[in-house]
């Protein structure tokens, strides 16, 4: 589904993932896992397309186009107080598809709906973003992610805060997505356990970096 | 009381004053709310001691339109500021600082060095704190004025939905596609426009209160983006109309009276959501 060819990320003049190759399969559940600061974010990043190649290439393969690609970064610090309702949120996830339209029509609201459905958060569509808990939070940044996603959702550290119970909800939310709607699942995660239970293959970023 | 001040409204400059005055609110405090959603905060008070700055440069060039200086040089500086460290966020309250007070020190240096004026003192202190020069536009200030707060204005309104996803994360409006470079860079221009023009509202060094204060005003207590951005516009309306009226009627600073005003704003809106 999706080929690196001899790929380096990095920031300034630092490079962080060099001359790394590999192939992601179509149907995969794939687990990256890997001390800190050993480039899995980074990894994802330039997946995501956030983060430009510095050298080498990704290709999309299996007619993949960046569109049906959906990508849940990991939270950051501004945007937990932020002043938001999920339905603003989660219906951000259709900007890419260049709307110069001051309001959304009703085939995005629908699509927006089913994947609240999805991740089991229709009962927070109203609510403020701010106030939800932390297991609300990344259900609907995931919701989020699959409105702009239809194939591969690259998930960094889903689980990372959260409560044993939110944890299993949302492990088992991404099972379903994998084994239902036959998604391609990346995930950068530190929890193995969970990697060697769900994962169809895990990817141990330590051996690679340096 | 009323019959004064319909006497005062009578007067051109009052109106001119009430129009800028309404329009510089609305534009700075749209703005505003992704300003301090971003942790951007300080970047008005950095922006607009260049643009004092930049005025004195006009000054000692003699330069008869001096927002030809102005205008070029806050926004070079907004975008540097803005968009130049991407992976190097930690830098940038140093580089605002930085900006910031040097800025300052160049334009009180030339002022004094190259004064034409018997009166430099008089001539900063207003420069800074905008004391009456609301009150002294002319004709053709209040068109510019009103040229770009239309072009602020419909921008925003049409790059809303955009400038709501770029806020919120940027990475995730990265990745679906959307052109965050090109965004941001149009933000720290919009940014720029503001703070110049509110320069002239409440004067260099009180323009940070016009951007941060509504929006926190409508954070306290609305919840969605949506209603505290209409939230801000209107309070922030709401105090400089009633900030110039006060002035007017009391014959105190334009500038801080607004901003007084916001501050009372921001203490009922603080009391009434805790």
């Amino acid at each position: 589904m999706i080929k690196c060819h001899n790929l380096t990320l990095g920031y300034g003049s630092k490079n962080i993932v060099n001359s790394f190759n590999y192939e992601i399969n179509s149907g995969e559940y794939l687990c990256i896992i890997g001390r800190n600061g050993c480039g899995k974010t980074t990894f994802l990043r330039g997946l995501a397309g956030v983060l430009r190649p510095k050298a080498g290439r990704i290709e999309l393969r299996d007619n993949l186009r960046r569109n049906q690609i959906g990508y849940l970064p990991q939270i950051t610090i501004a945007q937990k107080d932020f002043p938001a309702s999920v339905e603003e949120i989660v219906l951000s996830a259709f900007q890419g598809k260049s709307l110069l339209l001051p309001f959304y029509g009703k085939a995005l609201r629908k699509r927006a709906d089913e994947c609240l459905e999805l991740t089991h958060a229709t009962n927070l569509r109203k609510e403020s973003f701010r106030e939800l808990s932390g297991g609300q939070k990344q259900r609907v940044l995931l919701a989020r992610a699959l409105c702009a996603a239809e194939r591969l959702l690259l998930l960094d550290e889903p689980v990372t805060g959260l409560d044993p119970e939110s944890s299993q909800n949302m492990y088992n939310i991404i099972k379903d997505l994998h084994e239902q709607k036959k998604m391609t699942i990346v995930m950068v995660s530190h929890d193995v356990e969970a990697a060697k239970k769900y994962a169809t293959r895990i990817l141990n970023f330590n051996e690679i970096a340096q | 009381m009323f019959d004064q001040l319909f006497f005062y409204l009578d007067f051109p400059f009052v109106r001119y004053a009430i129009i800028v005055g309404t329009l510089i609110s609305l534009c700075s405090s749209l703005l505003g709310v992704t300003l301090v959603l971003k942790r951007y905060s300080y970047i008005g008070d950095g922006l607009s001691h260049v643009a004092f700055g930049a005025l004195a440069i006009a000054a000692v060039l003699k330069v008869t339109n001096n927002m030809l200086i102005i205008l070029p040089v806050t926004i070079a500086v907004a975008i540097l500021l803005l968009c130049g460290g991407k992976d190097a966020r930690i830098k940038g309250d140093a580089a605002i600082a930085m900006v910031s007070a040097g800025a300052l020190a160049i334009g009180y240096l030339l002022m004094n060095i190259f004064s034409s004026s018997a009166n430099v003192a008089g001539d900063v202190c207003t420069t800074l704190f905008g004391s009456m020069s609301i009150l002294t536009l002319k004709p053709t200030d209040v068109y510019l004025c009103v040229a770009l707060s239309i072009v602020v204005l419909v921008t925003f309104v049409l790059f809303y939905h955009k400038i709501f996803a770029i806020t919120f994360d940027e990475n995730f409006a990265r990745a679906t596609g959307v052109n965050v470079t090109l965004f941001n860079l149009l933000i720290a221009i919009i940014i720029a426009v503001i703070i110049v023009l509110a320069m002239n509202l409440v004067g260099a060094l009180l323009v940070s209160a016009l951007v941060v204060f509504p929006a926190l005003s409508a954070m306290r207590i609305f919840k969605s983006f949506f209603s505290v951005t209409v939230a801000a516009a209107v309070i922030s309306v709401i105090c400089s109309l009633a900030g110039i009226l006060v002035a007017i009627l009391a014959g105190t600073p334009v500038g801080s009276t607004i901003v007084a005003m916001d501050i009372v704003a921001f203490l009922i809106c603080f009391i009434t959501s805790s």
